[in-house]
């Protein structure tokens, strides 16, 4: 029989705010257990959460990212339960009426484009983490993550494959990224998904019942998980034995999931509207105004990239994975009035030193605007492409600027035809061999003479110029046979 | 010295006239605990030493001509209120030992305006109760009578300040802590406006009805107070960035003038619940404040009628979710020998809560669980929008509503103890206001045939602190020949 898997996705996104989402306390990965805290993040008796405006515009501007209309009227609400990492035993989160509503987002597939419906974002509070000591003799918490503000992104069971899910949270991760209010570090676990699968016989109408996987933190892992999981629900199918809803957890080490707690034991959260702090409000214009104060997002970037500049979307698209990256094109594409040929060496030259030196976009040394005065150099003849590499190894080990640079190391071309004129003579008297093959016929020796006497000329002849005085040479020594 | 005389006000005068020290007058508080408050408890913990060093200093600004209204003034802080280095309680043993690392704002601002803290007051656990006697620490009794209840949740509060253990304290009224121990004990107690005064610091009960007030031997004394401790908090989220025109102290004068005052008067607290004696008392303050020229009119608020209900189940609600921190993991009681976090968690709460507190967290946990959430919780939200627009209508005709702080004068000690619903009438008059969010303050009003006090309520409109200052100080100017002092 054949299945078809539904699948749905709630994404966790820590945002990048500078401070926590109750109180001053930095917001910033890793540190000394417990090193980041206040008595309001750790629950301490008599202490209040005051909202942090900037978490509430940036749950604001995801929505408007994601396509969602924002709620004018929303509010915070106690979810309750206890656990060791939750110092006030109720988590501060969203019920019923969360910052954004019904949006989405369109996916490339096989069979064309599909839209992916997202159903809320709402605004929560990120817990502590607890260390074990594996032995089960104790557990630390640290509670530097509390109260981290956090969005949650619950799309509609719209997705029906792994390869969906991934370039959906790929797409959205991106959104998020150009946003500005996220780094959504999937390693660092501030982009962190739980998803949602369930199988139907091929021909019914009626969904699965679904299990949920939780807090999975690579875009591999969500796909190796929403594999196995449809593999595991259909052999029990097969079998005649009917899902259970459950919460399973994913080990991605191993490949597979293991039952968490089944429906049965599922919390009751006794949500109820938060009383330490008032309602959120916006108004329209309000909305608008963070509407007009949202960057470019990669969707229009895209466009531009392709339709503008004529990249190619291959090329396009590998620009647009970073925001430092696609800044930095976008810069030197400006300062060198030719698009296609920075995208062409940020591509090649520059993505080979950061692969080498395995370094990220945000290190380039310099801005996008000073490799674009090298890219204008190249194409003014002022350096040879060969001796490019050189200065651009150079800019990033020294930071200098490519015109000091090359100053310095005597990389200006010689665009003197008498001093290449010498030089290639010089060439041809010690490689009459070549010569001869040449004449002869053999049309490849040209290169190799070429490379010579770039050679002779230490990387700093004109090609140009080179091949034009070679080719006449040769054809001086053809006609006088 | 009559240290029974002395109110903020007239110690500000000898304090500024250098009849007095600020270290002899904080001395003076200091040597009186000692030697009364065995009988009386009002204490949980003194801060002898750091009363001294503030007194010290308050000294050198009264030296320097730079005092103002609280300097030097021994005042009492109610145990649930965060004083850091200093221990706060809340009358329970699962905050037995806990050292608070923090200041309340309120607190903060008295230290500021160089107030004397002279110790932690002792309340019913969390605050939850109206006689003092769920503390898991003492019994705090009536000044008045000591085989009675000084009233609660801040009884300790309201006993201090009776008993001449302190010129003045800080309380906190969820559903009438401030007010009704102040009627039972004979002392003036108010209940500011929901928001006016920061939360920040206050170990929560109810969080949407839990306000700090100031409770004093007069209704100037009380007004003072709040004008310190007033005011916009960023540290609370609920906190009201209200410019107040004017001190409240301002507004309390010798010759206030309240004629054509309107007042209301609930028929719905009229009912037979009210004990015959504080009715007789109600009737003869009408007849006072006739006389002092204010029209006093009987209305009908169908909605409170629901208002104990309403309010019993909400407040249980919020408080099941605040108490939940107490898990054992943190800070707080731990029970000993746990084989697991469950089992920690459980035995934690069950050994460090007394009997009330975990009444109400089952009680609270019930309405907001789902199948009872509709029926419980919700519909208590609804009846507060109810209650609310009753008084939004109400003062549309009044100025003020009046009515008794509570039904009864003090009762015996244990009389109630084995009988929750019944203490939970206690409240039966003063919980509708912290469903609104008014403000509201008791005042001495007469006495009953045992000598017990009965207080009188005026309840003015949100951010009406003003006009209830002017209407309780009137009253209080006219009933001040009647007023009695406790004879211990």
């Amino acid at each position: 029989m054949k299945y078809i898997p539904t699948i749905g996705l709630e994404i966790h996104c820590e945002l990048s705010t500078k401070s926590k989402i109750f109180c001053d306390c930095p917001v910033s990965f890793g540190g000394e257990p417990n090193t980041r805290c206040c008595p309001v993040c750790t629950g301490m008796p008599g202490t209040l959460p005051v909202l942090n405006k900037k978490a509430v515009e940036y749950t604001i501007k995801a929505g408007l990212a994601l396509n969602c209309q924002i709620n004018e009227f929303s509010k915070l609400d106690r979810k309750n339960y206890f656990y060791p990492d939750l110092p006030k035993a109720y988590q501060i989160s969203q019920f019923d009426l969360p910052i954004c509503k019904d949006g989405g987002l369109t996916i490339n597939t096989p069979d064309g484009e599909k839209f992916i419906r997202i159903e809320r974002i709402h605004l929560e509070e990120d817990a502590g983490k607890l260390l074990h000591d594996g032995f089960g003799k104790y557990s630390l918490a640290d509670y530097n993550r509390c109260g981290v503000p956090l969005i949650e992104i619950v799309t509609k069971p719209d997705l029906s494959s792994s390869e969906e899910a991934k370039e959906f949270v790929e797409k959205v991760r991106l959104m998020l990224l150009y946003s500005g209010i996220s780094d959504c570090r999937m390693e660092e676990g501030s982009l962190r998904a739980d998803v949602n699968v369930s199988v139907r016989p091929y021909g019914t109408d009626e969904l699965g019942t679904r299990t949920e996987m939780k807090n999975i933190n690579s875009l591999k892992a969500i796909a190796r998980s929403i594999d196995s999981e449809i593999q595991r629900q259909i052999e029990l199918l097969e079998e005649g034995i009917l899902i259970t809803q459950e919460t399973r957890r994913w080990d991605d080490n191993k490949g597979e999931s293991k039952s968490l707690r089944s429906k049965e034991d599922a919390h009751d959260y006794r949500y109820f509207p938060e009383p330490d702090i008032v309602p959120i409000t916006f108004t329209k214009e309000e909305i608008e105004a963070i509407r007009n104060s949202m960057p470019e997002l990669p969707d229009k970037k895209f466009q531009r990239y392709t339709v503008d500049f004529g990249l190619n979307e291959t090329d396009a698209s590998l620009l647009l994975t970073s925001v430092n990256l696609s800044n930095f094109f976008e810069s030197a594409a400006d300062e060198c009035g030719n698009p296609k040929s920075a995208s062409n060496f940020i591509i090649v030259e520059v993505l080979r030193i950061l692969n080498d030196r395995k370094l990220s976009p945000e290190d380039i040394p310099f801005s996008g605007n000073v490799l674009g005065r090298l890219i204008k150099m190249i194409e003014n003849e002022e350096v040879t492409s060969a001796n490019s590499k050189k200065v651009l190894s150079e800019m990033f080990d020294t930071g200098k600027t490519p015109e000091v640079i090359v100053s310095e190391k005597g990389y200006k071309v010689i665009n003197d035809s008498s001093e290449v004129e010498e030089t290639i003579r010089e060439i041809l008297s010690k490689n009459e061999k070549a010569v001869e093959e040449f004449i002869g016929g053999k049309e490849k020796t040209f290169a190799f003479l070429m490379g010579q006497c770039s050679r002779a000329l230490a990387g700093r002849g004109n090609p140009k110029l080179i091949k034009e005085i070679l080719q006449k040479e040769l054809d001086k020594r053809k006609g006088g046979i | 010295m009559d240290i029974t005389k002395l109110t903020i006000s007239n110690s500000r005068k000898l304090l500024d006239t250098k009849q007095i020290s600020a270290v002899e007058l904080t001395n003076m508080y200091l040597d009186r605990i000692k030697q009364l408050d065995d009988q009386i408890g009002s204490y949980l913990s003194i801060c002898e030493d750091n009363a001294i060093l503030q007194a010290q200093e308050a000294q050198k600004l009264i030296d320097s001509g730079n005092s103002s209204a609280l300097c030097g003034i021994p005042l009492s802080i109610k145990d649930n209120i965060c004083i850091e280095g200093t221990k706060t309680t809340c009358a329970s043993k699962m905050l037995e030992d806990f050292t608070a690392p923090y200041t309340a704002t309120a607190v903060d601002k008295l230290i500021a305006h160089n107030a004397v803290i002279l110790g932690k007051t002792n309340l019913d656990e969390f605050a939850m109760g109206g006689s003092t006697e769920n503390s898991a620490f003492k019994i705090t009794k009536n000044p008045f009578d000591l085989d009675r209840v000084p009233g609660g949740s801040s009884g300790g509060s309201a006993a201090s300040v009776a008993a001449s253990l302190a010129l003045g304290s800080l309380g906190s009224d969820t559903g009438g802590s401030v007010r009704q121990p102040a009627s039972f004990c004979g002392v003036v107690g108010m209940k500011p406006t929901y928001g006016l005064v920061s939360r920040y610091g206050l170990i929560a009960f109810a969080s949407s009805f839990d306000q700090i007030g100031p409770i004093a031997k007069t209704v100037e004394d009380c007004a003072i107070i709040l004008d310190s401790i007033a005011g916009y908090d960023s540290k609370d989220g609920t906190s009201l960035s209200y410019k107040n025109p004017s001190s409240y102290s301002s507004s309390v004068s010798e010759d206030i003038d309240i004629k054509n005052l309107k007042i209301g008067l609930p028929k719905e607290y009229l009912t037979d619940g009210l004990n015959s004696e504080v009715r007789a008392s109600l009737y003869n303050s009408i007849a006072s404040l006739e006389k002092l020229g204010a029209k006093i009119e009987e209305f009908s608020m169908p909605s409170l009628k629901y208002a104990i209900q309403a309010y019993y189940l909400m407040s249980s609600a919020e408080a099941s979710s605040n108490l939940s921190r107490y898990d054992g993991v943190k800070y707080g009681y731990r029970a000993d020998k746990c084989k697991n976090y469950q089992d920690l968690l459980g035995r934690s709460r069950a050994e460090g809560f007394g009997k009330e507190v975990k009444r109400r967290i089952l009680l609270g946990t019930y309405a907001l669980a789902s199948g009872y959430y509709d029926a419980y919780y919700k519909k208590a939200l609804k009846l507060r929008t109810l209650i609310s627009k009753g008084f939004e209508d109400a003062f549309t005709k009044y100025d003020i509503i009046l009515h008794p702080t509570a039904p009864e004068t003090a009762f015996k000690l244990g009389q109630n103890t084995n009988d929750p619903l019944t203490m939970y009438l206690a409240d039966i008059y003063t919980v509708a206001v912290n469903i609104a969010g008014l403000p509201s303050i008791s005042v001495p009003s007469g006495y009953d045939t045992n000598g017990l006090p009965i207080g009188l309520s005026f309840t003015g409109k949100p951010l009406g602190e003003h006009e209830i200052f002017k209407a309780a100080a009137a009253f209080e100017a006219d009933f001040k020949i009647n007023l009695r002092v406790p004879a211990i």
